[in-house]
């Protein structure tokens, strides 16, 4: 311990410090630096009283505010629930087709379908809700399980081919790799099924389209019906219009009828309300109406 | 007060001993409520753990760095319940070693990732993401389809996970490069003991659609599937609170 000696020139202490003649000075700490340290530390007090701060044991200090996270957030969820409830009541309410003669409320189902279209449907149908291979277009007339927002909306609840109970369920079989059909055959269904939605093709001879339409009807009119216009009870597509999921060139047809196909669409009872559903239906069917 | 730390300044043990006990208060913050952990995070008593297949799933998911843009954890805010689901709770990471919160999302959270999607999106998405998703930044994991699943090594994992707490059973960590085979092999022998030892919730079924191959595309989506499902505890409170 050197003893304490003052600096003639500032008056500060020095630290008793000496390098060939310099001297180091013991400057005090700025006293702003003191006052911030004071500042803080009065904060934190106030907020360990206010807040659950401390852990003690099995549980904490809960503070005065009663401040809780899980209850603020059901608390602003309900609050917005109840912010929304002059319109959900309506949507619970009324019946489909009222709603869809409603322009206000018609409205407020593009404003929140769009966002519970985009947050859970267009990572499959796209965010435009046109598809994409394996993920079915929702904006044309064509639908495999029934195009009513009854039937949109049950397919939400269950899903198809999916995890629930009372799930849609179909399966297009696998007529070439199960040997249901010798790949001749198979040639001559795909000449008939690209004939019904194309009839101007003219690769297409009508020999193997008369032999395929034979085919046609032993093999897939059971599913797909005698006029190949598809069963929405069993989930058949309609063959004969302009819309394919996994493609309606010669190769994709023959891909499908020779591999078989089994679409998967999760069931959403559990993530989606019954009200969200409703309009996610009511969504859907309003998109496809300006392309009838 | 200034004054005896400047007194302090000039006494080294004294010095000394009161770092240690000044550095040390941090730590204690920390530390200390990690010995009363099992009587604040809640209970989930149906909670199960991750299969074999779903574990390699989980450490390709770690490998390809998959947390630096996707976080596992919903917070408690409006926002996120309602677009995500229920927010996270403490005891769904009673099994992750480590766990895979993440702190930045550049792509979306994946805490209640499965059964949202299908497997064959799983699969085209992984493949080529813009397949699925046109305006998606995402790289592509093609590889991965083509890549066999190396399962050597997966009772040594399991291990490995028991040591950390765990409960894999003996019985589990002998079989685990046959349960991982078993899980994406539906129609194989190998699928039963799957069901028996992780019991019936447990998806069975060749998540790339290719069942007799084993590659890390289904060990991926299997742990894609298996995401936010390994107990329902976070849906109890969420369930009371719309009473």
């Amino acid at each position: 311990m050197g003893k304490e000696e003052r600096d003639p020139h500032t008056g500060y202490l020095t630290t008793g410090h000496e390098w060939n003649g310099i001297i180091e000075l013991n400057t005090p700490v700025p006293r702003i630096i003191y006052f911030f340290l004071g500042a803080a530390f009065l904060f934190s007090l106030v907020y360990w009283v206010l807040m659950p701060t401390w852990p003690i044991g099995t549980t904490y200090t809960k503070g005065l505010l009663g401040s809780d996270q899980r209850a603020y957030v059901d608390n602003t969820i309900k609050q917005a629930a109840l912010e929304r409830a002059d319109w959900t009541a309506q949507i619970e309410k009324e019946s489909y087709a009222d709603i869809q003669k409603n322009p206000a409320l018609m409205n407020v189902v593009r404003e929140t379908g769009r966002t519970l279209f985009g947050d859970n449907c267009a990572a499959c149908h796209g965010r435009d809700a046109h598809g994409a291979k394996g993920f079915p277009n929702l904006t044309t007339q064509s639908w495999l399980w029934g195009g009513t927002p009854e039937a949109i909306a049950e397919t939400i609840r269950v899903g198809i081919n999916s995890a629930h109970p009372e799930t849609r369920s179909s399966q297009m079989l696998a007529f070439g790799k199960d040997g249901m059909l010798p790949s001749a055959d198979i040639d001559k269904v795909v000449a008939f099924v690209r004939s019904l939605s194309n009839p101007a093709a003219k690769d297409l001879p009508a020999d193997k389209v008369a032999a395929g339409k034979m085919l046609f009807a032993t093999n897939c009119a059971s599913c797909h019906g005698e006029d190949a216009k598809g069963n929405p009870e069993v989930g058949a597509p309609n063959l004969t219009d302009p819309y394919w999921i996994y493609g309606g060139d010669a190769q994709s047809i023959e891909t499908t009828v020779w591999g078989g196909r089994q679409g998967h669409m999760p069931t959403w009872e559990s993530r989606l309300s019954t009200l969200d559903r409703k309009i996610l239906a009511l969504y859907l069917v309003d998109l496809r109406k300006p392309n009838p | 007060m200034f004054g005896f730390h400047y007194r302090l300044e000039r006494k080294t043990i004294g010095l000394v001993l009161a770092i240690i006990g000044v550095a040390s208060i941090g730590g204690i913050v920390e530390i200390a409520p990690l010995f009363t952990i099992h009587q604040t995070v809640e209970d989930a008593p149906d909670m199960r753990v991750y299969t074999p297949l779903e574990l390699a799933g989980r450490n390709i998911y770690i490998r390809e760095g998959c947390y630096a843009c996707h976080s596992q954890m919903i917070r408690t805010l409006r926002d996120e319940v309602e677009r995500y689901g229920p927010y996270s709770l403490a005891v769904e990471s009673k099994y992750d070693h480590p766990m895979l919160w993440g702190s930045k999302r550049t792509g979306p959270d994946l805490a209640r990732l499965g059964n949202k999607y299908s497997d064959e999106w799983h699969v085209a998405h992984l493949n080529n993401p813009r397949d699925v998703v046109p305006e998606s930044i995402m790289p592509a994991y093609a590889w991965l389809s083509r890549t066999e699943l190396r399962t050597d090594d997966l009772s040594d994992h399991l291990k490995a996970q028991r040591t950390v707490g765990v409960p894999y059973t003996d019985d589990m960590i002998v079989n685990a490069a046959a349960d991982a085979y078993g899980q994406a092999a539906p129609d194989s022998p190998q699928a039963e003991g799957v069901v028996k030892r992780y019991g019936k919730a447990t998806a069975v079924r060749a998540f790339d659609s290719r069942p007799g191959e084993l590659t890390e595309m289904d060990a991926l989506v299997a742990y894609l599937q298996i995401l936010g499902r390994l107990t329902d505890a976070a849906h109890k409170p969420v369930a009371s609170a719309e009473k």
